[in-house]
């Protein structure tokens, strides 16, 4: 994968010498009564591929339209290039954006709705001519110049639509739920484009999803929010297997959440989670204490099915299988504990011929180890 | 049933619409008389093929070379076009900035400053007419308000000029202008201004260049609306126009009513409807091109 | 939320101003004391008790009630069977005619419906009266009342018929029991469009209507000929509140019910 690979190297957001392109200190945003964005500080480095992900509603998109310049801060300051922007409307900005119906000028052709805003800058013929042509083949669009939006696929107007926005080589590029309108086929495939894309020009992306499949393959950081606040910015490998909160583990990926009281803390912490059982160990998350209500985090996938009892793992219960799901690449069995929790696990379909070791109403046990689960704070 | 289901409108347009129709036609082409019905020749079925070849052998043009040998019909009908041109475009002028506005204004007002566009037109169309012979007379309510006002000394004469038939038909038609541009501009989504504001536009910029050919389907739309109707149009010239305002819906009536020549008020007719086939196509071919666009 | 600019403002307020000024000073006017209609002379409702005096003005104004409601209700009748066929019944012998001969009045200006109804029911011997006046405003009503309806059934789920046909309804019954309840506004406006094209018709009934039979806007229009009187601004004031009265009705009425349909689809979740 482009973007893991690069993270090890490109980490501007630990090197305390970087210079951020985007400042964005204190900002909050209100509507009347409703409050959009609450009192959020972030830096965002050149040459990111940064995600905003969350649920509709929890201000992803008014942050990303105030970086565009679409809506104004109640308060605090937005910064671009070191140049605070509050006063900067759209038109002078030098950031593009994406829009999410794509915006493209229904009467335009394809080739004119790149040019459009060359044009705007008042840049000679040749010049926008050169320019629109390296946009095209960017997104190899060069046979579909002279169209109108309405006679190019969905796909294809996804792409004019980068173009024109990439077209005046802007420092920073905020994409709106880009893909949202593509089927699930082509919208993975459109994930490596953007990435490649991205890669190539070295323009800044912002981008704004719900989706945390795509947030996760394209963003070389991820920012979970929520009613408004940033609840985590990390990678998306620490947001995956080191969620701070229990609404980042549920809102990332599967995950199975047990509750109970934390019994002992050290190395790993401990957790009781029924009568006459032994605790769950797993990592502890931050801010926890002895003898408080935590959750323990597991992934299905980091969890053993056997049919007899693992002696070697610390982590191990035993229940009953309720449901097998056939994936294809992997299956999913939902097995319940006597106890009333129903655990969910999945494991990879590896050799070809389906060998089914277990089936419903089997009595399985299910294990993993001291640092596959996660104890947070509830 | 599905006979009868096609049949009985059928039968019923094709008696009360169609054959009228035909009727004009053969009129157009027979003599004027002085008799009951005034004209001639009329189809004598009793003499058998005799009487239909001579019904047939009696029918010409004349009624047609007669308008073309009389300046008052081609005048009529130019000044028709002319006033019913320059009507339309004073009607998109005042329609275009009230459909913008509306289509601008908060969602929760549109419904509202829609039905007071559409108020006035269920209401009688004469009484609106007849509204303006008040304000517009000599001693009308503009010319004293003017007088008030100091803007003029002197009442101006406005009542029964082209001028007052423009206003009469500016306000009578407003509603089918506004409509239209309002349909197009209110479906606009909004993020295509925001997208040429983000590509350097300015505000200014972006109406010239993305609002306003956007809203072409609406304006042709509602500016044909407004030229169709208009050009036939009887009531508006007869009550604020004056002797000399030619329009052709106005002869038509007089040459019926008036002088009885039936067979000149037919051939008249048919002109008038030759030279609305133009535009009725051109609208036709228009929102059949929106049609498509929508797709 | 954005504001709307001055310039839009006013706009709208121009605009507005426009359309209704002449309609209130008309009201106004009718409240006047003077014969003279442009010159205050002090609040009076004279014209008001000399207009139920007016026993010419009457009857012609209870001709133009009957047309309007026979005209309007047969042109319902026969504009919403149009319009199944055209929207529903797909090809058929003489289609294009059909769909030409339903648009065809719309665009046709109304001198020319007039003058061609007149000679035919000349050529054809009939007395003219209340009774061609009706057919002719039949005529071109119903198209109206065509367009209306066929935009309705355009967007109207083709299934829901058939599903009631598979329950075992007749053609008959489908149409009465799923498709007319459905398109039942559609109709009603259709049927309130038509009736106030006849209220409103002069150009048409004046070819139509024979001596005997003066509708309305003939009185109105010979009367107003010759100039403005207090009495037809007394007639314009009743007119134009029935008719504001009667569309905000209809307007609240709709208006309450999708608010009371959207509330309980919010509450059915």
């Amino acid at each position: 994968m482009a973007a893991s690979g690069k993270d090890d190297v490109f980490t501007p957001w630990t090197d305390s010498g970087a210079t951020p392109l985007i400042r964005i200190d204190q900002v909050t945003k209100r509507f009347g009564d409703f409050t959009a964005i609450d009192n959020v500080s972030l830096d965002i480095y050149p040459q990111e591929f940064f995600a905003l992900l969350g649920p509709s509603g929890c201000g992803k998109t008014t942050l990303m339209r105030m970086l565009g310049g679409f809506e104004t801060p109640s308060s605090g300051v937005i910064s671009i290039d070191g140049q605070d922007m509050s006063s900067v409307p759209p038109n002078k900005r030098a950031v593009n954006m994406m829009f999410q119906s794509y915006a493209l000028f229904p009467h335009l052709s394809v080739w004119d709705n790149i040019a459009f805003g060359l044009r705007r800058d008042g840049l000679d013929k040749d010049r926008v001519a050169a320019r629109v042509e390296e946009m095209l083949k960017l997104v190899q669009l060069s046979q579909f110049a002279k169209r109108k939006p309405h006679q190019i696929s969905g796909g294809q107007r996804q792409r004019v639509a980068l173009a024109r926005s990439l077209a005046k080589a802007p420092k920073l590029l905020l994409l709106d739920e880009p893909l949202g309108a593509l089927d699930k086929k082509l919208r993975q495939e459109t994930q490596f484009e953007l990435m490649d894309i991205q890669e190539k020009t070295g323009t800044t992306f912002v981008i704004v999803t719900h989706d945390q499949e795509e947030a996760m393959t394209v963003a070389s950081r991820v920012a979970v929010m929520n009613h408004g606040q940033l609840i985590q910015v990390e990678t998306p490998e620490v947001i995956y297997e080191q969620p701070n909160s229990i609404y980042v583990a549920d809102f990332i990926g599967d995950v199975n959440l047990i509750e109970g009281t934390v019994s002992a803390l050290g190395e790993g912490a401990e957790l009781a989670w029924a009568e006459g059982r032994t605790p769950l160990i797993g990592q502890p998350g931050a801010a926890l204490t002895k003898g408080q209500g935590a959750t323990f985090a597991i992934r299905p996938e980091k969890i053993a099915i056997s049919a007899d009892e693992p002696q070697d793992r610390r982590n191990r219960v035993q229940g009953k299988i309720l449901d097998i799901g056939y994936l294809g690449n992997l299956s999913t069995y939902h097995v319940e504990l006597p106890e009333g929790p129903v655990v969910k696990c999945e494991i990879g379909n590896r050799s070809r011929i389906e060998r089914r070791d277990f089936t419903w109403e089997d009595e399985v046990w299910l294990s993993w180890s001291d640092t596959a689960g996660l104890v947070l704070a509830r | 049933m599905k006979r009868l289901l096609i049949g009985v409108p059928f039968v019923w347009l094709f008696v009360l619409f169609l054959v009228p129709f035909g009727i004009v036609l053969k009129i157009s082409l027979s003599d004027i008389d002085l008799a009951i019905p005034p004209y001639t020749p009329t189809l004598e079925v009793s003499d058998g093929w005799a009487g239909v070849a001579a019904f047939f052998s009696a029918l010409d043009l004349e009624n047609y070379i007669f308008l073309t040998s009389d300046d008052l019909y081609w005048k009529a009908y130019l000044s028709s076009l002319q006033i019913a041109s320059i009507s339309t475009f004073l009607t998109l002028l005042v329609g275009f900035p009230i459909a913008y506005a509306m289509a601008r204004a908060a969602e929760e007002w549109r419904p509202a400053l829609l039905m007071l566009v559409i108020l006035p037109f269920w209401t009688s169309f004469l009484i609106r007419v007849y509204a303006w012979i008040g304000i517009l007379s000599t001693e009308g309510f503009l010319n004293q308000f003017l007088l008030w006002t100091g803007v003029i000394s002197e009442p101006l004469t406005i009542l029964n000029t082209n001028t007052a038939v423009y206003i009469g038909i500016v306000y009578t038609y407003l509603p089918f202008m506004i409509l239209p541009i309002y349909a197009t501009l209110e479906k606009m989504d909004a993020s295509l201004l925001e997208a040429a504001e983000d590509l350097g536009c300015s505000r200014m910029q972006a109406f010239w260049l993305i609002t306003l050919p956007l809203a072409r389907p609406g304006v042709v739309a509602g500016c044909f609306l407004v030229f169709i109707p208009t050009l036939g149009e009887f009531v508006i010239p007869s009550l604020l126009g004056g002797s000399d305002t030619l329009m052709i819906g106005k002869v038509l009536w007089e040459e019926f009513f008036n002088n009885r020549d039936w067979p000149v008020a037919s051939a008249v007719a048919i002109i008038l409807l030759l030279i609305l086939i133009i535009p009725i196509i051109l609208f036709q071919r228009n929102q059949q091109i929106n049609k498509e666009a929508q797709q | 939320m954005k504001r709307l600019s001055a310039f839009n403002v006013v706009s709208l307020t121009l605009g507005f101003a426009f359309l209704y000024i002449p309609m209130l000073i008309l009201v106004i006017y009718s409240f006047n004391e003077s014969k003279l209609v442009t010159v205050w002379a002090g609040f009076s409702t004279k014209w008001y008790g000399e207009l139920l005096q007016n026993d010419a003005m009457i009857d012609a104004a209870w001709v133009t009630m009957k047309v309007a409601f026979f005209s309007s209700t047969l042109a319902t009748v026969l504009g919403t069977m149009a319009a199944y066929v055209l929207v529903r019944r797909g090809r058929f012998y003489g289609r294009t005619v059909f769909s030409g001969m339903i648009y065809a009045p719309l665009v046709m200006p109304e001198v020319i419906t007039g003058l061609s109804l007149l000679l035919l029911f000349i050529a054809i011997g009939m007395d003219r009266g209340v009774l061609t006046i009706v057919l002719a405003h039949t005529t071109f009503s119903m198209c109206y009342v065509s367009v209306v309806v066929s935009s309705r059934l355009i967007s109207f789920d083709d299934s829901l018929e058939e599903a009631a046909l598979d329950l075992g309804a007749s053609q008959f019954e489908a149409f009465r029991l799923v498709t007319l309840p459905i398109i039942a506004p559609a109709v009603i406006s259709g049927w309130l469009l038509a009736f106030t094209l006849s209220l409103d018709d002069l150009v048409i009934a004046s070819f139509a209507a024979g001596p005997s039979s003066t509708t309305l806007p003939i009185k109105i229009f010979s009367s107003v000929r010759l100039g403005v009187s207090p009495e037809i601004n007394a007639l314009s004031t009743i007119i134009i509140a029935i008719v504001t009265v009667g569309v905000l009705t209809a307007s609240i009425v709709s208006k309450r019910q999708i608010t009371r349909r959207l509330q309980e689809e919010a509450q059915a979740g």
